[in-house]
């Protein structure tokens, strides 16, 4: 077996050194009734090339290949350009643990200095962390965070807010004494009801979490809202699920948001089923010893010279134990480590520009779609590379499988996540649609009767 | 030539550089529904750099890293084995790469990865069902511990209490408090394990769950563990068993029928999934039948040839992790074990045993071993008698190429040493690696000042962690260029 370098010979003498007969005996404190099962239901072993015709034979029963797609919601298919790939597979990154041994561990450890520069750039906010699992469990810590550090035991949600990050927040919450309270968002433009907000805010009011754009790719008032907040002494907090949206919005930093949580899946990391992603949170400084997570540090070696480490452990689980702040350990590195090489190349110039594109590829769409009379673009007002189509006639099953027959993906059913919402779905257009499949998918759904 | 760090890409950054090809724009400026006040106007300092400068950078910085393919990384407890280079070449492979949210006929095949994996977990482990959506293994134990309390409250026996043995890892405590309990640690005898006499101490109706790592973190397997799972359930308590360290009796003997209720797997560890820097991980959590209502969703199921999705379970959704958790980590994981197989599968635990046996024998002469129960896939010194700290034997293997084992942890030993070779490290590594070893405890005793300056020859000498602590630089910004 390739991945085990012992030969008989040598594990007949190891075990002469050791001083036994057989190897079983070094288990002898498991008991004997409960160890050494039988092996029989366990699949035969494969050789490489088997290997490879096994997988290749499973790829096959995967269809979706070839079809164009405009699916996002909190997922989204962004180019990824090769140097990305080819730099972030080195093993060198691919291979170490958590650099607990800094001396060796310098590339990965400035790489990660690098990638908190650029989230913290790109919020807007003093401080990034070196990364969470994903968007909604970082959502989650973000909640937690602001409660614990206000003292308060209620927080508020917006009900636009993706429904997995929704479900995420509640399971993580779910045995802590806090309290989740649900804010309404307005049914003809998406957005939120500020007055309602405003409403809903008290003394026990540890924050507001929203989510800009929100589930419905629609803009949010974030400077109104954490002006709100902030006269009541409670914290903004942000949810960014596009990422790249950073690049051509105003970011949280400039509308005084206080936390921002998200998902930066879009910063060169494949869709992949769904993961591995990268979830990422940003704060005022004010957080930082409460924060989760792994920070990076800017040091110096015993000779003067710049170094890095992992810094602020001391909130930290292998520290504090019971009293972390989190009890993140595995993180997301080679993700976030992967995300800085993408932005990185990207560059500041490449990012506004793919960033401006997404939001122009959908205000095309947009204007084409509305020449159509079968279907209706519902929120019309501050999207950015996402929308709701509402669609006249039929249900929204039957209109995507008559787009499907096309190969064409064109959205996801929004009664998936709200079943009273029977008649719409989500578009998403990023920079990987050229103007001509946005073309293919208008005219494909015109043909639609 | 010694590798220096390479300038931060922030201060090669220069105006109008170029590291990306796009397409030109085909849409008009003008399309724009947003009015200027909710426009971005510019992302100060941002970098830009050129395709070749780029490169570069990363390159040098790889210079920089040791990893498992560069060499020997016995860190104990973290299973650091070689990563299998197919299961790179397949994962990446593009036939995977859906969207999760495509309709389910269209990705039969990633559907079918996952249940193949959870089926195989399965019957390795002799638990009736498992959730693959943790994303690493404190997520793991979160989860599990979620399940437990679920299913408590539901047969209306909540309880407020979980044990947890001294020699724990820390997320144990921290997922516990997590979920709402409160935990107490309870001492493991002069053996290294906990006695069944200690756990009844600690006892009593609020205790929902023992949560205990086996082999522990001493690499000393609990050989209580069946009594201790009975005495558990007769007082209506649970058996969490973190199975960090599985990769010890991996085809040897299954959780499940050694008492475990709950347990989860690390398949960044046993299952050779790359480690990353820190991550990407993946968690999967096994429960007994009563459990298995209260896992998360998304749950997939299969009626003949079918794979089909439920996204709402009967006690609610539970849901930990956005989509299907860590689905590329997954498939390397399916990838490594379809590899062993049941012809293989036994022997990756048994030469990890006999690795750390043999590093244990040799080593044993010249090391205080304070537990001198039979180890299994790692072994545990303290720092008894040595002329230096440990930090400083660690430090100085650096100068030998070697990656240092894990230090200071479990608590409970003095100056912990903590080795875990792996079934992956061939006889003559594990000579070598012994061998320096008793060389610098040589150089410790003959000139302590030496080993206490090491390292020498790697790119940065020992860094300040006080001072990283007290400035707190966790970003770089114009002003603070100073130190380059």
């Amino acid at each position: 077996m390739r991945y085990l370098p012992l030969t008989e010979t040598e594990r007949e003498e190891m075990r002469k050194t050791i001083g036994i007969k057989e190897t079983k005996e070094l288990f002898s404190d498991i008991p004997k009734d409960k160890s050494y099962f039988s092996l029989a239901d366990l699949p035969a072993a494969l050789s490489e090339p088997e290997l490879l015709d096994k997988f290749n034979e499973i790829g096959r029963k995967n269809i979706f290949p070839g079809f164009l797609s405009f699916l996002g919601a909190g997922a989204y298919q962004h180019f990824i350009p090769e140097l990305v790939n080819f730099l972030s597979n080195k093993s060198e990154f691919l291979t170490p643990y958590t650099p607990y041994q800094p001396e060796v561990s310098q590339g990965s450890l400035q790489g990660m200095f690098e990638y908190q520069t650029m989230m913290a750039q790109l919020t807007d906010m003093d401080i990034a962390n070196s990364s969470l699992y994903d968007g909604g469990t970082a959502a989650a810590e973000g909640i937690v965070l602001a409660l614990k550090k206000s003292k308060k035991q209620h927080i508020l949600i917006a009900g636009n807010i993706h429904p997995e990050y929704i479900e995420i927040m509640q399971t993580y919450i779910k045995y802590l004494d806090y309290k989740m309270d649900l804010v309404p968002f307005d049914p003809q433009s998406g957005k939120l009801k500020l007055a309602e907000l405003q409403g809903k805010i008290d003394q026990d009011t540890a924050g507001f979490i929203f989510q800009s754009p929100n589930f419905f790719g629609v803009v949010e008032e974030g400077k109104q809202i954490s002006a709100m907040l902030h006269s009541k002494n409670s914290y903004s907090l942000q949810i960014v699920t596009e990422a790249l949206s950073l690049a051509f919005l105003v970011p949280p930093g400039e509308n005084d948001v206080d936390l921002v949580v998200g998902e930066a899946q879009s910063f060169g990391l494949p869709l992949g089923f769904g993961g591995p992603y990268l979830g990422f949170i940003a704060a005022k400084s004010e957080f930082l010893r409460q924060m989760p997570g792994r920070f990076v540090g800017q040091t110096l070696d015993s000779k003067g010279n710049r170094g890095y480490v992992l810094t602020l452990s001391t909130r930290e689980q292998h520290i504090k134990r019971e009293r972390a702040t989190s009890n993140i350990c595995t993180n997301e590195a080679w993700c976030a480590f992967r995300a800085g090489i993408y932005l990185a190349t990207m560059g500041k110039k490449g990012l506004r520009s793919i960033a401006k594109t997404n939001h122009l590829n959908t205000a095309y769409f947009v204007k084409e779609v509305s020449k159509l009379n079968n279907v209706k673009v519902k929120y019309q007002k501050d999207y950015y590379n996402e929308v709701v189509l509402e669609v006249q006639n039929g249900k929204t099953d039957d209109f995507l499988k008559k787009l499907e027959a096309k190969k064409i993906l064109a959205g996801i059913p929004l009664h998936w996540f709200y079943p009273d919402q029977k008649n719409t779905i989500l578009v998403n257009f990023t920079e990987i649609h050229r103007k001509k499949d946005i073309d293919q998918l208008v005219q494909a759904i015109g043909e639609i009767k | 030539m010694k590798k220096q760090l390479p300038e931060l890409m922030f201060l090669k950054s220069r105006d109008g550089k170029e590291g990306c090809s796009l397409s030109a724009p085909e849409i008009a400026d003008d399309l724009c529904i947003l009015a200027a006040d909710k426009l971005r106007k510019d992302i100060a300092d941002f970098p830009q750099l050129s395709e070749v400068e780029i490169v570069r950078h990363y390159t040098n910085l790889a210079h920089l890293n040791h990893s498992v393919d560069a060499g020997f990384y016995p860190l104990g407890s973290c299973t650091m084995k070689y990563n299998p280079k197919i299961n790179e070449k397949i994962a990446n492979q593009p036939e995977w790469n859906a969207h999760p949210y495509s309709p389910i006929h269209l990705v039969q095949g990633n559907l079918e990865i996952m249940k193949s994996l959870e089926e195989l977990l399965m019957k390795i482990t002799a638990m009736a069902a498992f959730t693959l959506t943790p994303a690493a293994g404190a997520h793991g134990e979160l989860t599990g511990l979620r399940v437990i309390r679920d299913y408590l409250t539901a047969k209306g026996d909540a309880r407020k209490i979980v044990l947890i043995p001294d020699s724990a890892h820390g997320t144990n405590p921290a997922s516990s408090v997590l979920c709402g309990y409160q935990t107490k640690e309870i001492p493991s005898n002069e053996n290294g394990i906990l006695e069944v006499e200690t756990l009844k101490k600690h006892l009593d109706k609020d205790v929902a769950a023992l949560m205990i790592t086996n082999p522990n973190t001493l690499g000393i397997f609990e050989k209580n563990i069946v009594e201790i799972a009975r005495v558990l359930h007769e007082n209506g308590s649970l058996l969490y068993m973190d199975g960090a360290n599985m990769n010890a009796f991996m085809g040897i003997a299954k959780p499940g029928d050694l008492g475990a209720d709950v347990i989860h797997l690390n398949l960044h560890k046993t299952f050779a999934t790359p480690h990353g820097g820190g991550g990407p991980g993946s968690g999967p959590v096994g429960v007994g039948k009563d459990l298995v209502k209260f896992l998360p969703v998304p749950i997939i199921t299969h009626q003949g040839k079918e794979y089909k999705v439920r996204y709402h379970n009967e006690t609610g959704s539970n849901r930990i992790k956005n989509f299907y958790g860590n689905f590329l980590v997954i498939v390397r994981a399916l990838v490594y074990l379809l590899e062993l197989g049941k012809e293989n599968i036994r022997q990756v635990a048994e030469d990890a045993v006999l690795n750390a046996n043999y590093i244990r024998k040799k080593l044993e002469p010249y090391l205080d071993l304070p537990y001198k129960s039979k180890s299994l896939h790692e072994v545990v010194f303290s720092d008894k008698g040595l002329t230096v700290k440990t930090l400083d034997v660690a430090k100085r293997l650096l100068d030998y190429g070697i990656h240092p084992f894990t230090i200071y942890f479990p608590l409970i030993v003095h100056g912990a040493m903590m080795i875990e070779p792996t079934e992956t490290e061939s006889k003559e590594t594990l000579d070598q690696f012994i061998d320096i070893m008793i060389k610098i405890l040589d150089e410790a005793k003959k000139d302590p000042a030496f080993v206490q300056g090491a390292p020498y020859s790697t790119p940065v000498t020992r860094l300040d962690e006080v001072l990283a602590a007290k400035q707190l630089i966790l970003r770089w910004k114009p002003a603070a260029t100073q130190t380059n």
